[in-house]
């Protein structure tokens, strides 16, 4: 009887090694990617937090009384609350057009989204500067009209739009279009108006794709540097963002400051992930519901 | 409209939606973006010329790139490693390590180059080691390589983990009873499997690297001719009023970033190409 | 509501999928539009729903041309072959969907809509169900609740898209026998839409038999089989034999078209004979018999299938017998017998023939 349980133990063993490798190779593997991490990946982020409560925590929330700090905060949530809601309303336009219908040039449009991802930050400001700067074609009349768009709010919250302009659309495309028209169809049949059709069929099958969309636009909006700095002209107080108060601080050697100001931006990147988490649980185990291959369960009444 | 819809559409909204979508974009991405094709237009082929090949370009170049190239190719061997282990194998923290790998996506570069320069300078948490080895990370070409390898490390991790998720384990065992070992087994199943989503990962890596700039530029020395990456070099142009130096700079950099992209989707139809051949 | 569809034609692109199809629904019929994929049978459907356009041609829903109305005026219910339920909704809001969405002039109180949603689940069996999601549901349930939907707004028209074609055998036909009970029920004007013929022949009143763009047939389902007007619909509705030229018969009724064998213009006949339609005897008592050898007996099943080959040509016969015809032949395989048909169709084909 022993030696019966013993041969069943060694053959569970057994078949669990033939499709892995040695434990030795297990461990090299893991202690190598861990390594990796903890080089690239966990010590920076830790060092944020570290570095930023260098003073304590008296000398942390200190950093926020600098008004020049709460000036950098607000334009940072106001370019972002304006550049969020419009890359919205585009990527549900976007989204809806390329998902519900088939038209000519589809597929450029939808690898036309995925542009400024592939574009530097510093030319995605460029480009703002060389259209209305004071040396563009624009820029004498701007400046006759007394129009700021370059070193002000205007031009921020352009170069932000472009570079977080595909976030939202890349996530609610793939949705929608495995999500197909069915439903819609049937809304429409059944007598509902477009809107009512949008607003109770469509929009709360992306919700949770279209909730993480806007989490991560939001957190990008509110952390682009590169882009920013070009178009900014960083008035202190005036035309600084978050992440140019940070830079502006840290070279000022201010380094409690600065990473003080980045541990909010840091705990927003965590926010985000943490929101990407959930939102993949969400969405993964709804596959199953509409699948049309399946038919009647086992000794269930049709 | 009936030119464009392929059949007339019952569900509405297509002219609004389809409309508002082109207006928008073509209003943030394609205009601006031209606009700066039609500026280099207004310098003479030799002005163009002698910027982009001027020493310090070409020193850029040659940073930029290469710091890109071995980023990449770091992340693509240890991005590999990750991705294995996050799906082979359980242990504990095992989500949390899965979440976290998006974290370069997610924060803010100004807040990556301040963490990493304060980690890797002379009295940082890693560089105090490294220092008296001889390894100057901070401010120097080494630092802009740490910095561009942390903002690649998502790419390959995420473009290899579902390809290995979806590995089906019973070609492995036929390799086995058919009388492979283990490496052969990886070598020779497992790898050609892996080859387009990793070329895929680390072409995006690397093209993300290559416009790389605010993590870069806290890590970096950023001394003209030995530790200045191309988009700095652009950024110093502007502040100079340089607008045309900026521009010829900028054009080389978005046809680079163009002929990278397009070489991705060349490598992901190549890999969807293969699958559909078996 | 009767429906007319009048010289309907509609092309994808290069592809023509209806050509010139006119049909004529009376008010409280069901309907089956009938034949194999791609006859353009399912566009006709969701052109009378309105989610297609036809490129010519009128639709008329009793008597009031709609070709040009929009979906949502046309109060027509439409289930489709994979249900569409929305899938974030319970039972009860899927189907008072249709109520919910009405303009507040028209719209019921809450109260008279779960009702009526009550009532027709009631009707359609799943008012246990009433607050469970789609992803819940059987394959069947799914479907009864897309129809408790479709007739939620009261429909004068009720298409319904393949419904039980992603369903099992058995529930098949199960749901075509409970679909047939509630059309008697209710007597809404119903469009069924299949491949399947032996559901077009179970449920329908009158059966449209459709290929590749064109109606080959209307008629009740004793009608479409017993006399077939076309091959193709001989072939689509059952097995059948085809025997080149004609065969002769004595004691048999023959009908189709009678005409020379050699014909001048270029076509030839061919006869076309039910397995079982096919008479077996032992020895030859007639000189017209064919004589064949059992290749095949397959006895499992409410009948007995045999092949046969055929002495004089290559071709494999099939018949039918009744189970206690085949005991009282005693056939095994080997045997030679000799084959009469019972009732034949002959019809004329382009071409010469192929024997």
């Amino acid at each position: 009887m022993s030696t019966e349980i013993a041969t069943r133990g060694r053959h569970k063993e057994w078949k669990a090694s033939l499709t892995s490798e040695s434990v030795l190779v297990r461990w090299a593997l893991i202690v190598a990617a861990l390594g990796y991490l903890t080089l690239f990946l966990f010590v920076p982020l830790a060092a944020v937090f570290t570095e930023a409560l260098k003073n304590g925590l008296e000398g942390y929330f200190v950093s926020f009384a600098d008004p020049d700090a709460l000036a950098a905060i607000r334009l940072s949530f106001l370019t972002a609350s304006l550049a969020v809601p419009l890359n919205l309303t585009f990527g549900i336009a976007a989204a809806w057009a390329i998902a519900k219908f088939e038209f000519v040039g589809k597929q450029i449009l939808i690898t036309l989204i995925d542009i400024p991802l592939a574009v530097s930050p510093v030319i995605s400001g460029l480009i703002y500067v060389l259209l209305f700067g004071a040396q563009s074609w624009l820029g004498p009349w701007l400046a006759e009209h007394d129009i700021k768009i370059i070193f002000a709010l205007p031009g921020i919250v352009l170069a932000t739009i472009f570079v977080t302009l595909p976030f939202i659309a890349r996530e609610l495309i793939p949705l929608m279009q495995s999500q197909g028209r069915e439903e819609e169809e049937a809304a429409l049949t059944l007598g509902a108006s477009g809107w009512q059709t949008f607003t109770r069929v469509t929009l709360p099958n992306i919700k949770w794709s279209l909730l993480y969309g806007v989490i991560l636009c939001n957190a990008r909006a509110m952390g682009e540097f590169g882009a920013v700095s070009v178009v900014s002209g960083h008035i202190r107080g005036l035309t600084n963002t978050m992440p140019l108060h940070v830079e502006i601080l840290y070279n000022e050697y201010n380094a409690v400051g600065a990473f003080a100001v980045a541990s909010l931006l840091t705990l927003l990147a965590i926010v985000t992930l943490v929101a990407k988490t959930i939102i993949e649980r969400k969405t993964a185990p709804s596959q199953s519901a509409h699948d049309p291959a399946w038919s009647t369960q086992p000794g269930h009444p049709a | 409209m009936s030119l464009v819809l392929k059949q007339p559409s019952v569900l509405p909204g297509f002219g609004l939606t389809l409309g508002f979508a082109l207006f928008y974009f073509s209003l943030i991405v394609l205009i601006p973006l031209s606009g700066l094709f039609i500026k280099t237009t207004t310098l003479t082929w030799e002005q163009f010329w002698h910027t982009v090949t001027e020493p310090r370009a070409i020193a850029s170049y040659q940073l930029t790139f290469g710091a890109s190239f071995l980023g990449a190719l770091i992340n693509g061997v240890f991005g590999s490693v990750v991705a294995w282990v996050l799906v082979r194998y359980h242990f504990p923290g095992r989500s949390i390590v899965d979440a976290l790998v998006d974290l370069p996506f997610a924060l803010p570069t100004a807040v990556a180059g301040i963490a990493l320069t304060a980690i890797y300078s002379s009295n940082g948490w890693i560089g105090r080691y490294l220092e008296p080895l001889g390894l100057k990370v901070a401010f120097t070409p080494l630092g802009v390589l740490v910095a561009l390898t942390f903002i690649g490390l998502p790419f390959v991790v995420r473009t290899v983990q579902p390809v290995l998720q979806d590995l089906d384990l019973e070609v492995e065992e036929a390799a086995v009873t058919l009388g492979a070992s283990r490496w052969q087994t990886f070598r020779a199943v497992i790898v050609p499997e892996l080859w387009p989503a990793l070329l895929t990962g680390m072409a995006m890596a690397f093209a993300r690297s290559v416009g790389e700039y605010g993590s870069v530029i806290f890590i970096a020395g950023n001394m003209p001719l030995k530790s200045e990456i191309t988009p700095l070099l652009i950024m110093t142009k502007l502040e100079q009023y340089d607008y045309a130096g900026a521009t010829a700079l900028g054009v080389v950099m978005l046809v680079v970033s163009f002929i990278l992209a397009l070489m991705i989707n060349l490598i992901q139809w190549w890999g969807t190409a293969r699958h559909s051949a078996r | 509501m009767s429906i007319q569809v009048d010289h309907v034609t509609k092309r994808f692109g290069t592809f023509t999928v209806l050509n010139d199809v006119s049909l004529h629904a009376q008010s409280g019929e069901l309907l089956a539009l009938l034949g194999p994929s791609g006859c353009g049978k399912t566009t006709l459907l969701r052109i009378l729903a309105g989610l297609e356009r036809p490129d010519q041609g009128r639709i008329l829903l009793h008597g009031v041309e709609v070709t040009d109305q929009r979906i949502t005026d046309r109060r027509v219910g439409f289930v489709f072959q994979h249900y569409a339920l929305f899938r974030h909704m319970t039972v009860t809001e899927n189907v008072s969907f249709g109520l919910r969405v009405l303009p507040s002039a028209q719209r019921p109180s809450p109260d008279k809509i779960q009702k009526k949603v009550d009532e027709l689940l009631s009707l359609v069996q799943m008012r246990a169900m009433a607050d469970r999601y789609p992803n819940q549901l059987s394959g069947g349930q799914r479907q009864r609740v897309a129809l408790a939907r479709a007739l939620a707004v009261e429909p004068k028209l009720l298409l319904l898209d393949e419904p039980f074609g992603a369903l099992d055998a058995k529930v098949r036909k199960e749901l075509r026998r409970w679909l047939r009970r509630l059309h008697d029920e209710l007597h809404i004007t119903s469009i069924l839409v299949t491949h399947d013929q032996e559901e077009a022949l179970e449920a329908a009143d009158r059966v449209v038999v459709l290929n590749q763009g064109h109606i080959e047939q209307v008629g009740t389902p004793d009608e479409v089989y017993e006399n077939p007007a076309t091959p193709f619909v001989y072939h689509f509705l059952g097995d059948v034999n085809v025997f080149h030229g004609r065969i002769s018969h004595d004691h048999t009724s023959h009908k189709g078209t009678s005409g020379q064998d050699a014909d001048a213009s270029g076509e030839h006949e061919v006869t076309f004979v039910r397995p079982h339609d096919l008479e077996l005897s032992l020895s030859r008592t007639t000189p017209t018999q064919l004589e064949a050898t059992v290749r095949f007996v397959i006895t499992a099943g409410s009948r007995v299938r045999l092949e046969l080959a055929s002495k004089d040509s290559p071709q494999i016969i099939s018949v039918e017998l009744t189970r206690e015809r085949y005991r009282e032949l005693k056939l095994s395989q080997g045997d030679v017998v000799f084959v009469h048909p019972k009732q034949l169709q002959v019809f004329k084909m382009p071409g010469p023939s192929s024997v």
